[in-house]
């Protein structure tokens, strides 16, 4: 019997059976020791250990976006940018829009070319994008050259036309009263005179500003006039007050007036108007077509006005079509010509020639790992050394050393001689060719097949084989059946870091691979750095990573990414 | 791999045959490395054992092509650039991946996973396309063709090593040292570096040695990112190969592989440490 005074439910005060029943009594959530409730205090506890972890994290994921992460996002985004195109050529892009294809296109797409590539001339921008469209069809940067070149001879006959008209059309000036609104001319007239006054004075001129009256009255003139102000302003560092505008612009007003635009323009500006739109019925007139044609006759040739189309879209596929040697042509997508075909056949020679050397490297590889795993412990150890000493020499180095004794007249070659396998006069060729890549490569990568494999073999116990021999059966037999399923793993761990490894090599094939050695990586570092088609470059590169991320994605599956070993 | 004695003819054929293809496979490991280190002290300017060398005649070897390295001012210059980036870049790797490896380690991390593989990125994606990807964007913000480019791009290449190597270290890290020290009264600025930055040493400095290694190493993504002026080692070595051969590379190799030698020990002898610190292991 318990003492009624002395039993646990007489006490008061702080103890267990008294806070259990206070907290039944509550009804409400356990509290933790500070009176919050305990899951609220948890969670708290736990929100607060995360951000302290990602707040350790979070300097080095921010290095990491910024040095790797966006690097390799512009890469992608520089595979299907196409900007060059609409930026230099906007007015040609917009008047090309309806052409169907067939011929040469119509007179409002010249005149638009000209416009446009009289102020990309002026830019120096005209030689990027015909070196740009040259990478579609050969020619036309030599042709965009030479049109640069001789483009503001266009709307010549214009000009000359208005001069004789009136001279005051020769005069800058006349044309900024025409175009330019009054508050600009104003500010322009205080700068000058401050430029005037001061010598050291050398804050910019004021920016030009269109007269919107202007901008209505001739529709055609007044932005490309606007157009040659900023251009000459920016390009030029001069004033539009003192540079009389290209013939083109001239060609414009003709189209304004002939169109019966130009009214209600004021003043001594306006006069001239009202003379030159008696005049302009009366003009000789000249086509911005047979200029072209005059400069080179290829703009006659509907290819390249096919290509100038089919390359307008800001992005484009192209690049991804040329790296698996199809083209964008305005007709669809066609196959390239036939000797022009590369891109396939060095995605599958890299492929093969990676599975080359995988192969070789499991067969070299198993049975260095296999006498590894069964060897005493100080005896493996010592020979582990022969494997992690190429793994840690320097790339270059074993690559020096392949290139020095697979020569014609290296150690290999005369090593054979003096044994008497290949006649002197008939040595083997070793390098600059598929197989000096396979050699160095095999030789390169083998610890990367050997170290998974003897990570896996460790781990496989010995009594499996020993109880199959003794149930009778031969010793191949319980290799095969009992010891081999159990390596499987590293094989395949050995083999995935091997083929990624391999498929994205550049040094080695570079020196050792002559031109039958080279992997596709060789291609898209001779495009950044000697063709400079930065695109293709980047596409190239877009399907190599692809393929890698999918590879490691599987090596993930079966190894998981924390299981990386360094040896 | 002991043969029993009761293995018949065949058995011991084959063990003894299965001895004689794994020591040539060594040999085809190791002998590329080795061959060169004598083939460095030729008198003459080839590429193969001149008959003197055979012969073991003192003249015949010379010492020319190492004093080639140590007074050619282009061979001088990039090992200079080398020592100049390599250890910048290193250090940058190691503090930010070994804070992040302290927060990955932590119990409670969000997206564990996704971060991971972003940190490790940089060891997966084909250095040509990293050296691609950062030449374009490099070129775009002005850091192609500087120091600090070729510096950040090193470091980057070499935190997944960094990483991989602290957090294998804090798997085996008893957490209830922190605790124990928290419980004394140390702060936690305090506990990081009088107990977890002692037990965890070995692992950092083993990281910052592949790091450095990567760094020291690496030529695709310098050819790209530098310019001249950044001219390292490998890329000195690269053009070396590729242009006009010359034997110098070879006396360069050899100090090279005598580094490699070095570190590996160095690396070797740390996990050792490493292991028996956290008893994992008596070996």
């Amino acid at each position: 019997m318990t003492d009624s005074a002395t039993g646990p439910d007489q006490f008061t005060g702080a103890t267990p059976d008294n806070a259990l029943r206070d907290a039944d009594r509550a009804a409400g959530p356990v509290l933790a020791a500070d009176g919050r409730p305990l899951k609220q205090s948890l969670s708290r506890a736990l929100r607060a250990q995360k951000l302290r972890a990602l707040g350790l994290i979070s300097p080095l994921l921010l290095f990491i976006l910024i040095t790797f992460i966006l690097p390799i996002a512009d890469m992608l985004f520089r595979s299907v940018e196409n900007q060059i195109v609409s930026e230099t050529l906007p007015r040609t892009v917009l008047a090309l829009e309806d052409w169907e294809g067939e011929g040469t296109p119509d007179e409002v797409v010249f005149r638009a070319l000209a416009a446009d590539l009289v102020i990309a001339a002026e830019q120096k921008l005209h030689t990027r994008l015909g070196s740009r469209l040259n990478y579609e069809t050969t020619g036309l940067s030599s042709l965009f050259r030479k049109t640069g070149r001789d483009v503001d001879e266009i709307g010549e006959v214009y000009l000359d036309q208005f001069e004789a008209l009136d001279p005051a059309w020769e005069e800058p000036g006349t044309w900024v009263a025409l175009m330019a609104a009054p508050d600009w001319i104003e500010a322009q007239a205080d700068w000058a005179a401050q430029a005037e006054a001061d010598r050291d004075f050398d804050s910019p001129e004021p920016r030009f500003r269109l007269d919107p009256a202007a901008g209505e009255a001739f529709p055609v003139a007044a932005p490309l006039y606007q157009r040659f102000a900023e251009v000459i302003q920016v390009e030029n560092e001069d004033s539009p007050t003192e540079e009389e505008p290209w013939p083109i612009v001239y060609q414009a007003l003709y189209e304004d007036l002939i169109a019966g635009h130009g009214e209600g323009v004021a003043g001594e500006a306006g006069r001239l108007i009202a003379a030159a739109r008696d005049a302009v019925p009366g003009f000789e007139t000249a086509s911005a077509r047979e200029g072209f044609l005059e400069i080179d006759e290829d703009w006659g040739n509907p290819e390249v006005w096919g290509t100038i189309q089919s390359f307008s879209d800001p992005y484009t596929a192209g690049y991804f079509l040329s790296s698996i040697d199809l083209q964008l042509t305005p007709n669809g997508v066609e196959k390239q010509p036939e000797d022009q075909q590369i891109y396939i056949l060095l995605f599958q020679r890299t492929l093969f020639m990676s599975l080359v050397i995988m192969g070789s490297c499991v067969l070299l590889g198993y049975p260095i790992a296999f006498l590894l795993s069964n060897l005493p412990l100080r005896t493996s150890n010592l020979l582990l050394i022969l494997v992690l000493l190429p793994f840690w020499t320097s790339l270059l180095v074993r690559t020096s050393a392949w290139k020095v004794l697979l020569q014609q007249q290296g150690v290999i070659n005369d090593v054979l001689v003096w044994i008497g396998l290949v006649a002197d006069n008939n040595r083997l060729e070793l390098i600059n060719n598929q197989t000096g890549t396979i050699i160095a490569m095999t030789h390169i990568l083998l610890p990367f097949m050997i170290l998974p494999l003897y990570s896996v073999m460790k781990t496989i116990p010995p009594y499996y084989v020993r109880a199959a021999k003794s149930l009778g059966a031969t010793p191949f037999t319980a290799f095969w059946r009992v010891y081999f399923p159990q390596s499987v793993p590293g094989i395949g761990a050995g083999c995935i870091l091997v083929f990624i490894l391999s498929i994205g090599y550049y040094i080695t094939p570079e020196l050792v691979g002559g031109t039958t050695g080279t992997f596709i990586s060789n291609r898209i570092a001779y495009h950044i750095s000697q063709s400079l088609n930065w695109g293709l470059a980047a596409a190239l590169g877009s399907i190599l990573l692809a393929v890698v991320l999918v590879l490691y994605y599987i090596y993930d599956k079966i190894v998981g990414i924390d299981n990386v070993s360094l040896g | 791999m002991e043969l029993p004695p009761y293995a018949t003819l065949g058995q011991k054929i084959w063990h003894y045959t299965f001895y004689v293809i794994c020591g040539l496979i060594f040999f085809f490991l190791i002998a590329p490395i080795l061959t060169i280190i004598p083939l460095s002290f030729n008198a003459e300017n080839f590429f193969t054992f001149t008959p003197g060398m055979l012969a073991f005649e003192a003249e015949a070897y010379s010492l020319k092509h190492y004093e080639d390295f140590f007074t050619n001012p282009s061979w001088q210059q990039a090992l200079r650039n080398s020592v100049q980036i390599a250890p910048v870049a290193t250090l940058i790797s190691v503090a930010l991946g070994t804070l992040a490896a302290v927060g990955l380690s932590q119990p409670h991390v969000p997206a564990r996973r996704a971060i991971m593989a972003i940190l490790i990125s940089p060891m997966i994606v084909p250095l040509i396309i990293s050296a691609a990807g950062m030449y374009f964007f490099y070129s775009r913000i002005g850091l192609q063709g500087t120091y600090l480019g070729v510096v950040l791009a090193h470091a980057a290449l070499g935190i997944p090593f960094v990483i991989i190597t602290v957090t294998a270290t804090l798997v085996g890290f008893d957490n209830s040292l922190t605790r124990a020290s928290a419980n004394l009264g140390a702060g936690p600025v305090r506990t990081f570096f009088k107990v977890q930055m002692p037990l965890i040493l070995p692992g950092v400095v083993s990281g910052g040695l592949f790091a450095f290694i990567t760094s020291f190493d690496e030529v695709v993504v310098v050819l790209f990112v530098g310019s001249a002026g950044q001219k390292t080692l490998p890329w000195q070595m690269f053009i070396g190969l590729r242009e006009q051969i010359s034997p110098t590379i070879l006396a360069v190799a050899t100090i090279l592989v005598v580094i490699s030698i070095a570190l590996l020990t160095t690396v070797e002898l740390l996990r050792r440490r490493s292991e028996r610190l956290r008893g994992l292991s008596p070996s």
